[in-house]
């Protein structure tokens, strides 16, 4: 299962103030750490949203509205994609990621990413109680 | 955090760190068998007190010390057996236990060792189904119960194929290194083999129910990834992961609602997942930078990349899929590439001239009870309009094969032409 594992925006983000060497270097050591372990599938760090735009859509309208955005704390300053086994170790691999916004109080939010299998009936109750019973005939044989 | 969801996160971390950990005791103790027993010890630890205790800031470091605090228990003992029967000769065993270098072993860069489990984890001297259970485990972090789970075995099978396994390490001597020269390639060829097998134990399960384990797939792929970060230099470990990669963008597109198998050309590709091409495609060129001649792995994955390309079935590049299998067929030459180069025929060149290709592999006789094939044949016969032979085949493909979703779609077919007939 993959997750989409977003950093917010501080003000310094939005300033687009370059992290420090220091923080580079242990961000760098975290990517390299992820891509190791062949979880890592994407990540990517996001210019300030000055530099962005929306689309506002109402009724068959868009209107285009320029950047900044003003509520700085649920902006995204970055992501990455990652592929695990479990929700539990998404949150393992970002419990390990340095702190984004040194000083600055933040979080990073971790989301599922849609699989085709959550659309099909691969996980319904019904074909793990045929897998369970597939594994205990298994298990006679033996 | 309540029983199973600390169970969870256990499992979870011990994915994270165990790679590492047998990887660094390894590197203490040059006995992969000891390594693995004392990283078990560690988890045993772990399942005992991070439920009272929580999970520790460091779990890495933690794991490293309860597997050190094993290693000088195991040595106390030995040491008294020693003095006991007053032997000298197990004397230095034991001292492998202990080295200085358990508080910093993980700090270390320890890409070498991982490797060099990789190649004792495949080493072509274990019986083949321990190979993987040993692969799983040591790289890729699963648990006995998660091993059994992906195969639909029992956790008492795969913890006696992984007890076999570290004792054929011992008794063959299998030596904790990494090949080099003229040993590498065939070695190298064990440790893809193994990756792929777990890969299409995900992507065509051959037991059971459904069709897809798209865990195993993942499993398989984040191996993959992992080894080509260790020998990024290695034509066909990059061929491998692209084949991968554009076979796994697929598994979206490979059953419908019901469950039931699609085939290729009648898959809806706007479900086929963009980023995993892109990522094989990268992967294949990096393949084909390396090495001027395509290997076994880059071929397939080249190939693949033909279907990945053609936003329509229609739009597919027959005949340059043809010229790939002409030379997948010169490096490997199973009747399986000659009957996949078969159907690109008759794609090509139209259903008589497959036809024909497909009759020659019958004639050799090889392929017999290969329910492919007669799926194959049948198919081409049902192009030719020539419904009550294709119905046959159709049926005797689907009383041959093994996967009860597959079966029904065969038989499917054949009333279809049946009903053309």
């Amino acid at each position: 299962m993959r997750f989409m594992c977003i950093v917010k925006a501080t003000e310094q983000s939005e300033k687009d103030v370059m992290p420090d060497q220091k923080m580079l270097s242990e961000m760098g050591k975290f990517n390299e750490e992820m891509a190791r372990a062949g979880v890592m599938l994407a990540g990517e760090g996001l210019q300030s949203s000055s530099k962005g735009a929306r689309i506002q859509f109402k009724g068959n309208q868009r209107t285009v509205i320029d950047g900044p955005f003003s509520e700085t704390k649920e902006l995204i300053a970055g992501f990455w994609i990652i592929q695990v086994k479990s929700k539990e170790e998404a949150i393992e691999w970002m419990k390990r990621c340095p702190h984004p916004h040194p000083g600055i109080d933040t979080n990073i939010e971790i989301r599922q990413v849609f699989e085709n299998e959550d659309f099909g009936d691969e996980y319904t109750p019904e074909v793990r109680a045929q897998e369970d019973r597939i594994r205990r005939e298994i298990e006679k044989k033996r | 955090m309540t029983a199973p969801d600390i169970h969870r996160t256990i499992s979870a971390v011990w994915r994270i760190e165990s790679p590492r950990l047998v990887a660094a005791l390894a590197r203490i103790t040059r006995d992969v068998g000891l390594a693995e027993d004392l990283a078990q010890d560690a988890l045993v630890a772990a399942l005992e007190q991070w439920p009272k205790s929580g999970v520790p800031d460091r779990p890495g470091a933690w794991l490293m010390t309860a597997a050190k605090r094993r290693a000088i228990d195991l040595k106390r003992h030995e040491d008294m057996r020693a003095r006991k029967h007053g032997e000298i000769g197990r004397q230095a065993d034991a001292l492998t236990l202990l080295g200085p270098d358990y508080d910093t072993a993980l700090d270390d860069d320890i890409g070498d060792d991982l490797l060099r489990l990789v190649f004792t984890s495949c080493h072509p001297a274990l019986p083949p189904e321990s190979r993987t259970a040993l692969t799983l485990r040591l790289l890729g972090g699963l648990t006995t119960d998660e091993i059994a789970r992906a195969f639909l075995s029992s956790e008492s099978t795969i913890a006696q194929r992984i007890v076999r396994a570290k004792r054929t390490i011992d008794e063959k001597q299998i030596p904790y290194e990494v090949p080099r020269g003229m040993e590498l390639g065939a070695r190298l060829a064990s440790v893809l083999e193994v990756i792929y097998l777990v890969f299409n134990e995900g992507y065509t399960a051959t037991a059971g129910d459904d069709w897809l384990r798209p865990a195993l797939c993942d499993d398989a792929l984040r191996l993959g990834r992992v080894l080509a970060g260790l020998m990024p230099d290695e034509a066909e470990v990059h061929g491998l992961l692209a084949l991968m990669e554009i076979q796994a963008s697929r598994i979206g597109a490979r059953t419908n609602d019901a469950g039931e198998p699609v085939l290729l050309l009648d898959q809806d590709r706007s479900r086929w997942d963009r980023m995993a091409i892109q990522r094989g495609f990268a992967e294949l060129e990096r393949a084909e930078s390396l090495r001027s001649a395509r290997g076994v792995y880059t071929a397939q994955a080249a190939i693949a990349a033909c279907h990945a390309r053609a936003l329509t079935a229609d739009e597919t590049d027959w005949p340059r899929i043809v010229a790939l299998y002409d030379e997948l067929f010169r490096i490997m030459p199973t009747p399986v590439v000659e009957l996949n180069r078969a159907v690109a025929i008759g794609m090509a060149h139209g259903p008589a001239k497959g036809l024909a290709s497909m009759d020659a592999i019958v004639a050799e006789g090889d392929l017999e009870g290969y329910h492919l094939l007669h799926a194959a044949r049948a198919d081409m016969l049902e192009k030719l309009q020539r419904f009550g032979e294709a119905r046959a085949e159709f049926e005797h493909a689907a009383s041959i094969t093994q996967n009860q979703r597959e079966r029904a779609l065969l038989l499917e077919r054949a009333r279809m032409c049946a009903m053309n007939a």
